[in-house]
């Protein structure tokens, strides 16, 4: 026992003597998320907005005035058929068309309620969602202070219609992408080039010459970047809690199992790429153009599956990452709990095995 | 030659093939306990293969080899615990100090703790290394690196050690003192298995083999072998040998 602990204590010499590796390790987590977050939930300014208004009347002009004075928006194009709202969409310089419903203010007084169409391209899903939202809440402002505030009980509907992408999936993707991202990163990569340190310097010879079993070998030189990658999966769901104020539906314990199920398998992915490559170049490479593009483009964290062509949809079903980012979406946005997320789980965890299986295959044939 | 009695390592009939290549056809020798013993050829002879085999990096395809009186292919536990290994390429960690390095290694053979720490100061002592002990391997010279792990090999005082082109790289006066360490381990009963290139010092050596593509083609005392071979000196049996 205690020379497995000397091995593990060595191995943390390493990661902590070496700047490069503690920037990856802690320095990008935090860079991340915190990139990924602001990006996302960074406020809007000047969208460029289309209006289509059947009825040209006194509130409708009104209504648009607020909309364009408020500093988020910039009227660019007046409509004036259906036909057109489907064209500037698609020359892609407007984000949002709102539509204003024929005799406006003449419903609003005979029936007390109108209607308005707000009509977003949700291609890119955040942009569209933070728009609509504060759109709506121009136009009940506009009800609230205006009308309401004169005695008037009129409401407002306005119907939010998303083009492209109806579900809006992609909002809070930022979190879990990032979490699959860096578990990768961290787990995967680093233990990949770790092992093909050893074995490029040499020293994985003497290592195996002396009576160490090859087994502990691994596990040694694994549980450093375990607990990292535990650390830093814990550091990012507290910024997203805590800094961006991303919910936890779901049960923390069971988040945190299986957060450390998908450790446990990119770092079997990491042993499987160390047998494959003797030097830290080729597992950096390996890593780089197998796990991290792939992860980044493939999983859904970027763009969204269901707009990709089918042979990548195909390609990302492979992607252990993609799994990882539904099962943590569920768990935080949904509150669910194994009863939804069991499939993932288990690909998860079948992905682990087999990843171990042919690395101590890979491990024998080497030693024949 | 009377501690030359026993001997430490047996090979009989050992082939190594890697698909239809035969890296290693056919070896048969013997090494005495005590000698220090030169495992010479080409690059590519299949003399690195050979002591992969017998260090236990690598299982052979058929024959007989005994290590420390120990089967390679049963008993490779027990082998292990009575070798030494130094690699060409020192082996050391570059970012840990000397001392943790020696602490390291030493630890991974199952020694106390407090025997590593004695042993530690008296290897530094003798090293003339004290100074320079929390220092990182990476920022010291090539020649003390050798020594320092050319100690480390030893330092769980096995019956064997094998040297995989130990000198590679380092000059001339460099290998000199690295000799004398060889000669001191020799003298305290360790067994010095060494592959080299460099056939001056072939001529340290107590006995020497010299292959070529995968085969014995020559087996004695460098005195023996430039006799048999008619040659001035080692470099000329070489030549005579590989053509």
């Amino acid at each position: 026992m205690s020379r497995f602990l000397g091995f593990v204590k060595k191995e943390f010499h390493h990661i902590f003597r070496d700047p490069r590796t503690m920037l990856i390790l802690f320095g990008m987590p935090i860079a991340q998320i915190l990139i990924f977050g602001y990006v996302v939930s960074n406020e809007i300014t000047d969208v460029k907005i289309g209006v289509y208004d059947k009825s040209k009347d006194h509130v409708t002009h009104e209504i648009t005035n607020k909309i364009t004075s408020s500093g988020f928006f910039i009227l660019s194009e007046n409509l004036n058929s259906d036909q057109e709202i489907e064209d500037v969409f698609k020359k892609g310089i407007i984000r949002e068309v709102i539509v204003f419903e024929s005799n406006f203010a003449e419903k609003l007084e005979r029936d007390g309620s109108a209607g308005i169409q707000i009509i977003a391209d949700a291609s890119d899903a955040n942009t569209a969602n933070i728009v609509t939202n504060y759109t709506q809440s121009i136009i009940n402002n506009y009800v609230k202070n205006e009308l309401l505030a004169q005695g008037l009980p009129y409401e407002i509907v306005p119907e939010v219609r998303m083009l492209y992408n109806d579900e809006l999936k992609g909002v809070y993707m930022f979190v879990p992408g990032t979490m699959a991202l860096i578990l990768m990163l961290v787990s995967a990569m680093m233990t990949s080039i770790s092992i093909a340190r050893e074995k490029e310097m040499g020293t994985m010879e003497v290592l195996l010459v002396s009576p160490l079993k090859p087994l502990p070998i691994v596990i040694g030189k694994v549980i450093p970047y375990m607990v990292l990658s535990f650390i830093n999966a814990v550091v990012i769901i507290a910024l997203s809690y805590f800094v961006f104020e991303m919910p936890i539906q779901g049960n923390l314990v069971f988040l945190l199992l299986e957060t450390l199920l998908f450790i446990f398998m990119a770092l079997s992915l990491g042993i499987l790429i160390s047998t494959a490559s003797n030097s830290q170049l080729v597992a950096m490479f390996i890593s780089m153009f197998a796990l991290m593009l792939p992860t980044m483009l493939l999983s859904g964290f970027i763009f969204p599956i269901e707009n990709m062509p089918k042979i990548l949809q195909w390609f990302s079903t492979i992607m252990p990452a993609r799994y990882f980012i539904v099962i943590v979406k569920n768990i935080m946005i949904k509150g669910s709990g194994i009863g939804i997320v069991w499939k993932e789980t288990l690909i998860i965890a079948g992905m682990t095995v087999f990843f171990l299986v042919m690395s101590i295959k890979k491990f024998k044939v080497r030693l024949e | 030659m009377l501690k030359h009695t026993d001997n430490i390592i047996e090979v009989k009939n050992l082939v190594k093939k890697f698909g239809s290549f035969v890296a290693n056809d056919n070896l048969t020798f013997n090494v005495k306990k005590g000698e220090i013993f030169g495992f010479l050829g080409a690059n590519g002879a299949g003399k690195t293969t050979a002591l992969r085999i017998l260090s236990g990096l690598s299982y052979p395809t058929s024959g007989e080899v005994t290590v420390a009186g120990f089967d390679v292919y049963k008993e490779g536990e027990k082998v292990k615990k009575n070798i030494g290994y130094m690699s060409q390429k020192f082996s050391l960690y570059e970012d840990l100090t000397v001392r943790e390095n020696i602490r390291f290694y030493g630890g991974i053979y199952g020694l106390s703790n407090k025997y590593i720490k004695e042993k530690t100061e008296s290897l530094l002592e003798r090293l003339k290394m004290k100074d320079i002990q929390n220092s990182l391997i990476k920022s010291l010279p090539l020649g003390w690196k050798q020594k320092i792990a050319f100690s480390v090999a030893i330092f769980h005082n096995p019956k064997i050690v094998f040297l995989d082109e130990p000198t590679g790289g380092v000059d001339p006066i460099t290998r000199r003192d690295f000799w004398e360490m060889i000669y001191e381990a020799s003298d305290s009963g360790i067994t010095v298995f060494v592959t080299t290139h460099y056939m001056d010092e072939a001529e340290y050596c107590d006995r020497v083999s010299i292959m070529d593509q995968g085969r014995i083609e020559g087996l004695d005392t460098p005195g023996e072998l430039k006799k048999q071979f008619n040659a001035k000196n080692m470099d000329e049996v070489f030549i005579k040998i590989a053509r």
